[in-house]
């Protein structure tokens, strides 16, 4: 008798030394915190960056757009960073990178081309960043999701007609699409029927920058055919396993075997697209904004941060290291955890 | 094996006709109006309805679509309204620029890539698998403008005035001359070649290796380091994982063991057992990553001031020049389409379980 075919019989645990099992999510929960350090790097990053982006306004030492000048002394554009308690330390070379002039007052990032304190505009970026991966990931699950199970289901003509649409738009390279969907949804978001709707989205989703929300949209679109491809897969191979021809032969409807019998099993891969998706997601929101297509000024958005400076690298180039640092921090976390993920969801992986 | 290519081609058409489709309907969604946009202040109501009927943007929808996939079978993708070149120039031109770009890039990204996976696959859990898998996972978090910048900075700036400098944009230094190869050729307008030749002027390392011009590799080639670096280095970190997990589970195999057991070195068992059967999954990676290239060229190309595809499709977004976006989109879209067949069809020949599917 296996260790596995043990804990299958319901056996007294405390004479068999063993843990009772609880479930697979929460075994797989409970795996990723104990044994995966790239899962709890990453769910740690993750987590950081989200207390960043709520406390954003606490930590914050000035408003994220207010342009400074005139309203503190001795302030000036693109001043680097200075930080007082800094010119007590010894002077380590890269301490002295934080170190003030005479009468410069205290910026831990510097300021920006606008003279606004880039310290706080990095940290209402995260709020930005994390809200546009979350929301173009969640869309591009649910229609990718829906697509994929309808496909995956129903078959025949419709699997071919979805699925056409979907290599149709795989069949063009992700950001260049993106840059004409999003040029697109601008003229819309001008001067029609569906501005009322984008106007509508973009209240509901509490997003002041009308060019970030048509980004989100258009990144959204490019991904969902990853996701309705991948559920497809798992619909095709589930649909033909015991525990569904089960559900059928005791006449469960066709919308319970989706949702209560195929759907739960197919969620585990979709789970971990979703959170590299949404590295992608950020990845792609700073590339289209450093083009000047995705937030427009004065939103704090650390591709469009970076996009607006730089020109100015090589003269002062604290504005692009610190937007820099922040995405690739960011997107690594996303990119750990979701590692992370996959290890402790799919038992295959397990123990490799 | 006839009847599988013809299977895949088949199922090719329809996604054609709609790339077809949706690069027409993207451009006419576009913001503004080309007339506007164009003229500038000479815009006004009989200028721009000369435009538009010398354009036919004056037919109907329908019509206009009509005329569009006539055009495009006879090989002619319209002028381009701001630069009034026509649109298969531009493309012969800056397609060059772009696979120059992308082929060095994936140069880059197998190399490294599959250098690092194998030394990290050959030394599990040693120092230098950790610190390979540690800067696949940074390599992926890089966006290719940040590391652009970032290489940009380095190169040019900090390692100024030594040996390692490097240049941080253009493709070649002022005053380089290229030679212009339809002249060479006696290749007049009109000529089938003609654009061929355009093209293989602008593949400088082409250009250079058959006119054995030495300061023109080396020139162009030291323009193409940073560019290729900062493009290749997410296929390069995906490359280096995908390399070392599939060697890891192959080096596990029976068939490993009895090479090893029959008393081969080990560098055999590596190169002829081991790395044949891993590479699979590495050739479906580098088909994959081509799309991402083309989309990463649009950064790189930006920030390295190339004037290449990605670039051409960028400005001809926001100045609305509706034969350059459809013209570049669509052939972007061809190409991806068409490396998607080749990798399907190769996969075909290497794993003959997927024709019968």
């Amino acid at each position: 008798m296996t260790a596995q075919d043990a804990a299958a019989l319901p056996v007294d645990f405390e004479l068999t030394s063993r843990r009772p099992s609880r479930g697979y999510w929460h075994e797989s929960f409970r795996d990723l915190l104990l044994r995966r350090r790239s899962g709890q790097i990453g769910l740690a990053i993750v987590l950081f960056m989200v207390f960043i982006a709520v406390a954003a306004p606490v930590l914050a030492t000035h408003p994220p757009n207010q342009v400074l000048i005139g309203k503190e002394p001795g302030v000036k554009r693109r001043q680097p960073p200075c930080i007082y308690a800094v010119d007590r330390l010894p002077s380590l070379p890269v301490i002295n990178w934080f170190r003030c002039e005479a009468g410069q007052p205290q910026h831990y990032f510097g300021t920006d081309g606008n003279a606004r304190d880039l310290y706080s505009r990095v940290l209402y970026g995260a709020r930005v960043s994390l809200r546009a991966g979350l929301y173009t990931v969640t869309l591009a699950v649910i229609v990718g999701m829906l697509l994929g199970l309808v496909s995956g289901y129903v078959g025949s003509w419709v699997d071919n007609a979805i699925m056409r649409v979907m290599d149709v738009v795989l069949a063009f390279p992700s950001l260049i699409l993106a840059i004409a969907i999003n040029s697109a949804l601008l003229t819309v978001a001008q001067d029609s029927l569906l501005a009322r709707g984008l106007g509508l989205m973009q209240r509901g989703l509490g997003f002041e920058d009308i060019g970030l929300l048509t980004a989100l949209l258009s990144i959204a679109l490019v991904s969902t055919p990853t996701y309705a491809r991948l559920v497809r897969s798992q619909v095709l191979s589930l649909k033909e396993r015991e525990f569904v021809t089960a559900a059928r032969a005791i006449g469960a409807s066709p919308g319970r075997i989706v949702f209560r019998a195929i759907l739960p099993n197919a969620m585990a891969p979709v789970i971990v697209a979703a959170t590299l998706g949404i590295a992608t997601a950020i990845l792609d929101t700073a590339a289209l904004s450093f083009l000047g297509l995705g937030a427009q000024p004065p939103t704090a958005e650390w591709g469009a941060m970076i996009g607006a400076e730089r020109n100015q690298m090589f003269t002062s180039p604290h504005l692009i290291f610190f937007p820099a640092l922040a995405i690739v921090v960011t997107v690594l976390g996303f990119n750990l955890l979701g590692d992370g993920l996959r290890d402790a969801l799919d038992p295959q992986m397990k123990n490799r | 094996m006839p009847r599988y290519i013809l299977q895949r081609l088949l199922a090719a058409l329809p996604v054609l006709f709609g790339i077809l489709l949706v690069t027409f309907v993207l451009a006419r969604l576009l913001p503004g109006d080309p007339c506007v946009a164009i003229l500038g202040e000479k815009a006004n109501e009989v200028t721009c309805a000369a435009f538009n009927a010398r354009y036919g943007l004056d037919k109907p929808i329908i019509t206009q679509f009509g005329i569009y996939l006539r055009d495009v079978l006879t090989g002619d993708l319209g002028m381009s309204f701001r630069y009034g070149q026509p649109v298969t120039r531009m493309i012969a031109e800056r397609l060059a620029v772009t696979v120059e770009l992308a082929f060095s890039a994936m140069l880059v990204a197998v190399t490294f890539g599959m250098f690092f996976g194998i030394v990290a696959a050959k030394r599990q859990n040693s120092f230098v698998d950790v610190a390979t898998m540690v800067g696949a996972n940074l390599g992926v978090s890089i966006p290719v403008f940040v590391l652009g910048l970032f290489l940009a900075y380095v190169f040019a700036i900090v390692l100024k005035d030594t040996p390692f400098a490097l240049p941080p944009s253009g493709r070649l230094s002022a005053g380089m001359e290229v030679p212009y190869l339809p002249d060479k050729w006696g290749l007049s307008e009109g000529d089938p070649l003609f654009r061929v030749a355009q093209f293989l002027t602008n593949l400088y390392f082409f250009n250079a290796i058959i006119n054995l011009d030495g300061k023109l590799f080396w020139d162009s080639f030291t323009h193409m380091i940073l560019p290729a670096v900062a493009l290749g280095t997410i296929p390069m970190a995906i490359i280096a994982r995908i390399t070392r997990s599939s060697l890891l589970e192959v080096l596990n195999q029976d068939y490993t063991r009895t090479a090893r057991a029959k008393g081969l070195t080990e560098w055999v068992v590596l190169m002829r057992h081991a790395l044949r059967n891993a590479l699979l999954p590495v050739v479906t990676i580098i088909g994959l990553s081509l799309g991402f290239l083309l989309s990463g060229a649009v950064l790189t190309e930006t920030i390295f001031g190339f004037s290449g595809v990605g670039r051409a499709l960028f400005d001809g977004i926001t100045a609305r020049d509706y034969a350059v976006i459809q013209g570049f989109t669509l052939v972007t879209a061809i190409i991806f389409l068409v490396i998607n067949l080749v990798v399907d069809i190769l996969y075909g020949f290497l794993d003959p379980r997927i024709r019968l599917t």
